[in-house]
């Protein structure tokens, strides 16, 4: 739309006004000029002169209005209107303007300031953007270099509850074993709401720069609602109450709300808490009494190996960057085991129905396949937090002591 | 200080009240004719950039009969407020010395918002906008950026209305300081006005938010078609009277 004809850089509207979006075309043409140059506006709407002027003042551009120049003869251009006077302000607001780190995950900063504010990682902020401050703002305290996969992977695996479960598969176990399941899975609502609000509440401090790291903590809490959500249906399929929610539960619990350093809170729910829930998940899938519950634990299942996972990773790298955070994670358990040494722990109901599950049935002979089978549980939980602290650097003896302190609650 | 109307700030501006007003045109000359009505003088020492060679359109709907200025006789105009310079005292002025005089050859319908605040609120010039729209009024007068906004806002359907006249171009708000004033003081204020950069992010919330991109030195050569309005009506002499004697009392 320029030319150059004649030395004068023109542009012609034709019959474009400024009240149907020519400012877009007059700001393109304007750009790359120098402050100072001159562009002609040619264009035939009635009002345009009018409307370049007032625009022209707003927008810190010279204007000069042109009484009748003849149109060119040789193409039916309309005669130009105005010459505008390229003015500073356009550039002025960018002069001072920053990039927000690289756009890919790889360039994400060491440390990411409030003045970036929301901003996306790899856009230009504007110079004197409000402050908007971010908790958790230093790569090495929350990053992992695998998070864009690990989202990747969240995002292809999402499923809808309505379609992955088969919630009309019959039902023909005892009342005592639908009553145990109810019961187990009250427990597992109140569990999963916990962990819902950790990453939650950390996913609102992160700094945008991190944006893999909100997203992960984001999906994370998307699927925790879908869990309740599942749990809560099947509890309530041939129910109208759920079952017992204990106070030293409920206790330990709260330990996990209560903590407010990401990492400890993460390192005690997604690699203790979460991890030893993947063995529970796939224990009541082995025993669950019908198709829908079997389907439904091994979809949660799924969900939580991929928490664990993230936490993991995030926790090695933090590890790597900085060796004394293993002192910090020895204290945290330390820490909520001292808090919660008075509380029951697991309420004997929980443990009751998880035998029973497995018994199905109340004859002596399977309560004791049953205890045996809860027993062994407890086991595999045990020495999956053992081998996953020794990955994050603890040794044998410090892995299996810790372990040991962890809630009785399992999460 | 803030005052809830021009009046009043010059009125305490020429008691001493504060040095500095941020004066709209109408109480420039106010000021201006107050002073030397009291044998003092008024100068002028900054203004926004867009301050600086606004228009005001008489603006008919597109399919109105009204083809020139002549066609207005007998019609309605309407105008903004009542002491609004570019949507009532200038328009007017315009057509005056155009043969065209308010209430002998037109009706003019006033739009009264905010009276005393000079126009300041756009609101009277919405009204007048609407009423225009609605077929209440046969023309309405308002700014040129005003006509562009009421256009992209949707106010004025796009296409629904015609460009009939333009004033010719005049200056809106400035920086008033009368004799007396520390000088000094207004050197530095002059000085870090016109230092306002657009580039600095620190004052550039500052100029979006007042609507400028840079403060000019001060020009009073774009008040002369107001101060014709003004003297036409009288506007400025009684005003100088009701000071004058407030003063005395």
């Amino acid at each position: 739309m320029n030319d150059a004809r004649g030395g004068e850089r023109a542009i012609d509207l034709e019959a474009l006004d400024l009240d149907r979006g020519a400012a877009l075309l007059l700001r393109a043409a304007l750009l790359p000029l120098a402050p100072g140059e001159k562009l002609y506006v040619r264009g035939s709407a009635p009002a345009l002169a009018h409307h370049l002027r007032a625009w022209a003042r707003a927008e810190g551009h010279g204007f000069a209005e042109l009484a009748s120049r003849a149109g060119d003869e040789r193409s039916a251009a309309p005669p130009a209107v105005a010459v505008l006077t390229r003015g500073t302000a356009p550039d002025a607001r960018w002069a001072g303007a920053e990039r927000a780190g690289g756009a890919s995950p790889a360039q994400a900063v060491a440390e990411a300031p409030a003045r970036w504010g929301l901003a996306a990682r790899g856009a230009a902020v504007e110079a004197g953007s409000p402050e908007i401050r971010f908790a958790l703002s230093r790569r090495d305290e929350l990053w992992t270099d695998d998070a864009p996969e690990l989202y990747r992977q969240a995002a292809a695996a999402q499923w809808d509850p309505e379609r992955a479960i088969p919630w009309h598969a019959p039902r023909t176990h005892p009342d005592l074993v639908e009553e145990a399941l109810v019961q187990v899975l009250t427990y597992l609502i109140e569990n999963e709401t916990a962990a819902l609000l950790v990453p939650v509440r950390f996913c609102a401090q992160i700094h945008p720069q991190f944006r893999e790291i909100q997203q992960l903590l984001a999906i994370q809490a998307a699927d925790e609602a879908r869990h309740i959500e599942v749990f809560s249906r099947r509890a309530r399929a041939a129910r109208t109450e759920l079952g017992l929610s204990t106070s030293g539960g409920q206790a330990s619990l709260k330990t996990l709300l209560d903590e407010p350093d990401f990492a400890l809170a993460s390192f005690l729910l997604s690699v203790l808490g979460e991890g030893s829930f993947v063995h529970l998940l796939g224990f009541l899938h082995v025993h669950a009494p019908d198709e829908t519950t079997r389907v439904l634990m091994h979809l949660v299942a799924q969900d939580e190996v991929r928490h664990v996972a993230f936490g993991m990773s995030h926790l090695e790298r933090h590890v790597r960057h900085d060796p004394t955070l293993l002192a910090r994670l020895r204290l945290a358990v330390e820490r909520r085991h001292e808090a919660l040494r008075h509380t029951a722990g697991l309420n004997a109901e929980v443990f009751d129905a998880l035998v029973i599950l497995a018994a199905g049935e109340l004859s002596p002979l399977a309560i004791e396949r049953g205890y045996a089978a809860v027993s062994g549980l407890v086991e595999q939980m045990d020495a999956g937090r053992r081998a996953r602290l020794r990955r994050l650097g603890f040794d044998e003896r410090d892995a299996a002591a810790l372990s040991g302190l962890h809630t009785r609650n399992f999460m | 200080m803030l005052y809830t109307n021009y009046e009043r700030q010059v009125e305490q501006h020429l008691r001493g009240a504060f040095d500095v007003a941020w004066n709209s045109p109408l109480a420039w000359l106010q000021a201006e004719a107050a002073a030397r009505a009291a044998g003092r003088t008024a100068r002028a020492i900054a203004m926004r950039d867009t301050d600086q060679d606004l228009r005001s359109l008489l603006v008919v709907r597109s399919a109105s009969a009204i083809r020139a200025l002549e066609d207005l006789r007998g019609k309605t105009i309407g105008v903004g407020a009542g002491d609004s310079p570019q949507a009532t005292l200038i328009p007017l002025q315009h057509l005056a010395e155009r043969g065209l005089e308010a209430g002998r050859d037109f009706r003019v319908q006033r739009f009264d918002v905010l009276v005393g605040k000079h126009g300041d609120h756009v609101g009277g010039e919405r009204d007048a906008a609407r009423a225009l729209m609605a077929g209440e009024v046969d023309a309405a007068c308002m700014i040129d950026g005003n006509h562009l906004v009421f256009t992209n806002e949707g106010t004025l359907p796009r296409g629904a209305t015609r460009v009939l006249d333009a004033t010719a171009l005049y200056d809106h708000c400035n920086f008033t300081v009368l004799d007396g004033a520390p000088e000094r003081a207004v050197a530095r204020l002059q000085e870090l006005l016109l230092g306002m950069r657009y580039e600095d992010p620190a004052v550039r919330p500052l100029l979006d938010l007042e609507g400028l991109k840079a403060w000019r030195p001060a020009r009073t050569s774009g008040y002369a078609l107001l101060e014709r309005a003004c003297a036409r009506t009288g506007e400025l002499a009684s005003f100088v009277q009701r000071v004058t004697r407030a003063r005395r009392s």
